[in-house]
């Protein structure tokens, strides 16, 4: 956030002030060499926290800690973003990507309440992020001094943990907490607050000690054996046994684990939104997506499973429909680490509480292997009605404009899986997670939780620097696109290597579609004009190509996919059409409409 | 879920926490965001240096309070939540009541009211005698009514605070939680030790 040249006098006066009374402060034993100021405190403490990558923008109050960076620039990659909100996402992006804590850096006031989204964000999907802001002196907190807002509060509700320092003492304690308590349990973001007097302040530094205890923090619970037993016991004598599976499992480093589960136990799985890619797309057992706009049998069989397995996911509504109605004829064993998740949506019969890494191996030893292959089969046939129904005229269409899923096909043909797909949020975000084949882990990057448009492009930027050796795919519409777009300029300035797809169909189309199916077509301001996208990337000196001719697709995929560098490519596709199969709300997941 | 779950009764919320700035904060929201109202609150330190203890009341159903204990005990601050309904503890409030001296003096049945209701005086000055009683809301207020005849001036009542009939109190699972590998009897879930009542399979 700009400065106004008075105010920079105004504080450029207060620190003097506060240097000189620290010199008077300072006790002569104490050797010069071992006092550094907060802000190179906090750049050391993210150096032992293994951080290489921070996405920041800068601002008065926080200009003593970007002072420190001037000199770790060799250490630390500063990725200047164009607008907080886009810094927040690219952390979010770089987390889920590379499974390490996203760092960000904003200033007061306007700053930090620009990275509210993306904390609520990053909350609601355990994404784990430190969050740095620079607040005003610690003696002008609470007088409505210039950039000053009530930070800590303003984000307590979409925050693991926050806290404000004021003295530089406290800031490798709290750093250590920060990442600790970011990474631990179930993650989720923290928020620390330094004013500026602690940033400035010199202090007596005793090192960095990283933080694996916290007395009124048990982020990983002991394992109860008796409820792994009594989970394998409904386990082994289930007819129609059914998984479901989330993020959980990608948070918690356990894919082998729950591959070795689900092979053993020959049980179909079915994958939330964030729980993609935890399985490979192709995996025989893998039955496809939950939800309003997930696969047809993976819906109506949850009413028809004996015993549901539901592994580090957490009943979402997206994910349930009309919950009287769902899954009530079932046993279900729910393996969460979060105990609020258990017992919050669907009544557990064997709660499963703790990490799957360690209760997986745990269960997995206790399965009897059963022949559940005519019950498996029964999800074939749900998917073939599927693909007569939706799928083949959605991916295969012949005559006129292209399809969100024909783009999505054909890009799994080109980059046959090994991409990472960052989706914004609405239709093209559905098609995409449905029809996406994910080879690997960690990537599917996209707002499950908060449906955040605006998410894609900044964090496919954050995504790549998390996985450089990745190809990295952002799929977006021509919505979300014009939320975020400013993040061009942080693609132009760092260099980053992220291939942009905006989807266009000239609509608001998630809307559209609910106004289309349940509004009697009153299409009220989903109607959206866009520039030149190409134009606009180029503005940026970003490679960009326009196609609305089916027989251009591939080449210009893969022109994309080849090009050295990021590149946009525009896709226009049919204005009108609408993601099937739906769950409508307030309906059951057995009620799902194929058209 | 069983019907006892859904009925709404007031239930005693007791958490204890850290003492630590905005916790207070952190822990209101999580009724308000559900349009929850907290009918009484008390924060104080607890028996244990630097522990504190809340003592909250809302009325609701069974259900909504075991999520909402979930949902604050995962706070990072906080070490221990329990909720228990009126059965299940002893509670008081405590009220003050400021009388006129010179109504008290003259009037012989005011005196024998105050006896009655178990008040006694704390101060008295020649304009004023404060009164404090403890005891449920409807005998706090019994004597609000009592007095209000006789120029009640002012009158002010704290926060419930609740004993747990049940507890061991909390000094040997502190203990517990300052271990780096606590034992089983810190880490269980509390829904998880009333298996059979929740969990029948």
């Amino acid at each position: 956030m700009e400065m106004q040249t008075i105010t920079q006098e105004t504080i450029e006066i207060e620190e003097q002030s506060v240097k000189s009374t620290e010199q008077s402060v300072k006790s002569p034993e104490q050797s010069v060499e071992s006092q550094i100021s907060g802000s190179v405190a906090l750049l050391e403490a993210l150096i032992v926290e293994g951080v290489d990558t921070i996405f920041g923008y800068p601002g008065g109050a926080i200009m003593p800690i970007y002072d420190a960076l001037y000199d770790y620039k060799e250490k630390l990659n500063h990725i200047l973003v164009r607008h907080e909100q886009g810094g927040i996402h690219a952390g979010q992006g770089y987390a889920r990507t590379s499974g390490k804590v996203g760092v960000v850096f904003a200033t007061s006031g306007p700053g930090a309440t620009n990275l509210v989204t993306g904390l609520a964000d990053a909350q609601i999907d355990s994404t784990p992020l430190v969050c740095i802001t620079g607040q005003v002196f610690a003696h002008l907190l609470g007088t409505d001094a210039f950039q000053e807002t009530d930070v800590i509060n303003i984000t307590t509700p979409v925050t693991k943990w926050n806290y404000q320092v004021t003295d530089a003492n406290e800031i490798p304690e709290v750093i250590a907490k920060a990442f600790y308590i970011a990474k631990s349990g179930r993650p989720g973001p923290v928020l620390i607050d330094i004013t500026k007097n602690a940033q400035i302040q010199k202090f007596e530094y005793k090192g960095y000690t990283p933080c694996n205890h916290i007395r009124s923090y048990r982020p990983k619970p002991i394992v109860r054996k008796e409820y792994i037993e009594q989970a394998a016991a409904l386990i082994n004598q289930a007819k129609k046994p059914f998984i479901l599976f989330g993020q959980g499992v990608i948070l918690g480093s356990a894919e082998q684990e729950f591959k070795t589960f689900v092979e053993r136990s020959g049980i179909p799985a079915a994958w939330t939104v964030l729980g993609a890619g935890a399985i490979p797309t192709s995996h025989p057992l893998n039955v496809g997506m939950l939800g309003m706009h997930g696969n047809y049998g993976p819906n109506v069989l949850t009413n028809e499973c004996d015993v549901l397995i539901a592994i580090g996911m957490r009943f979402d509504d997206r994910v349930t429909g009309r919950l009287d109605k769902y899954a009530k004829q079932a046993k279900v064993v729910h393996l969460d680490i979060d105990p609020a998740e258990i017992d919050k949506n669907v009544k557990s019969t064997v709660p499963v509480w703790g990490d799957c890494k360690e209760t997986l191996p745990l269960l997995t030893e206790l399965i009897v292997p059963n022949d559940h292959t005519a019950w498996v089969k029964k999800f074939g046939e749900y998917a073939a009605k599927e693909v007569e129904a939706v799928i083949h005229a959605e991916l295969n269409p012949t005559s006129g404009e292209m399809t969100m899923g024909e783009v999505i096909n054909q890009l799994n043909v080109l980059t046959k899986g090994e991409a990472i797909i960052v989706t914004d949020v609405g239709q093209h975000q559905m098609v995409a997670c449905r029809y996406a084949t994910l080879n690997k882990t960690r990537s599917n990057v996209t707002s499950g939780g908060l449906g955040t448009m605006g998410f894609a492009l900044p964090a496919a930027i954050g995504a790549k620097f998390g996985a450089l050796d990745r190809t990295v795919v952002a799929v977006i519409g021509d919505g979300g696109f014009q939320m975020t777009c400013q993040e061009l300029g942080t693609i132009m300035q760092s260099g980053v290597d992220v291939k942009i797809m905006i989807l266009n169909n000239r609509f608001l189309g998630m809307v559209r579609q609910w106004q289309e199916l349940f509004n009697e077509r009153r299409y009220s301001f989903v109607d959206i004009q866009s520039p030149d996208f190409v134009m606009l990337a180029k503005s940026y000196g970003i490679a960009g190509k326009c196609i609305d001719d089916r027989a251009d697709l591939a080449s210009t995929l893969q022109e994309m996919l080849e090009h050295k560098g990021s590149y946009l490519l525009e896709v226009m596709v049919t204005k009108e059409n609408n993601v099937f199969p739906m769950v409508p709300q307030g309906c059951s997941v057995s009620e799902i409409r194929l058209k | 879920m069983s019907d006892q779950e859904n009925i709404k009764q007031e239930f005693n919320i007791t958490v204890y926490t850290e003492n630590q700035i905005g916790l207070l904060n952190r822990i209101a929201i999580i009724f308000t965001r559900r349009k929850i109202n907290i009918d009484s609150l008390n924060t104080s330190p607890s028996e244990i240096d630097k522990i504190h203890r809340f003592n909250i009341v809302i009325t609701e159903s069974e259900e909504v309070v075991r999520k909402i204990s979930r949902q604050i005990e995962k706070q990072v601050e906080v070490l221990k939540v329990y909720y228990h309904t009126n059965a299940d503890v002893i509670w008081q409030e405590l009220a003050l009541y400021k009388v006129s001296t010179d109504v008290i003096a003259e009037q012989v049945s005011v005196e024998r009211l105050l006896r009655e209701n178990g008040a006694r005086a704390v101060v008295i000055r020649k304009d004023y005698t404060v009164f404090e009683t403890t005891g449920h809301r409807e005998e706090t207020d019994n004597l609000i009514k009592i007095l209000q005849p006789y120029g009640l001036i002012e009158f002010v009542r704290s926060a419930r605070v609740a004993i747990i009939k049940s507890s061991d109190g909390f000094n040997s699972k502190l203990r517990e939680f300052e271990r780096l590998e606590p034992g089983e009897d810190v880490m269980e879930n509390e829904y998880l030790n009333q298996g059979q009542k929740v969990f029948t399979m």
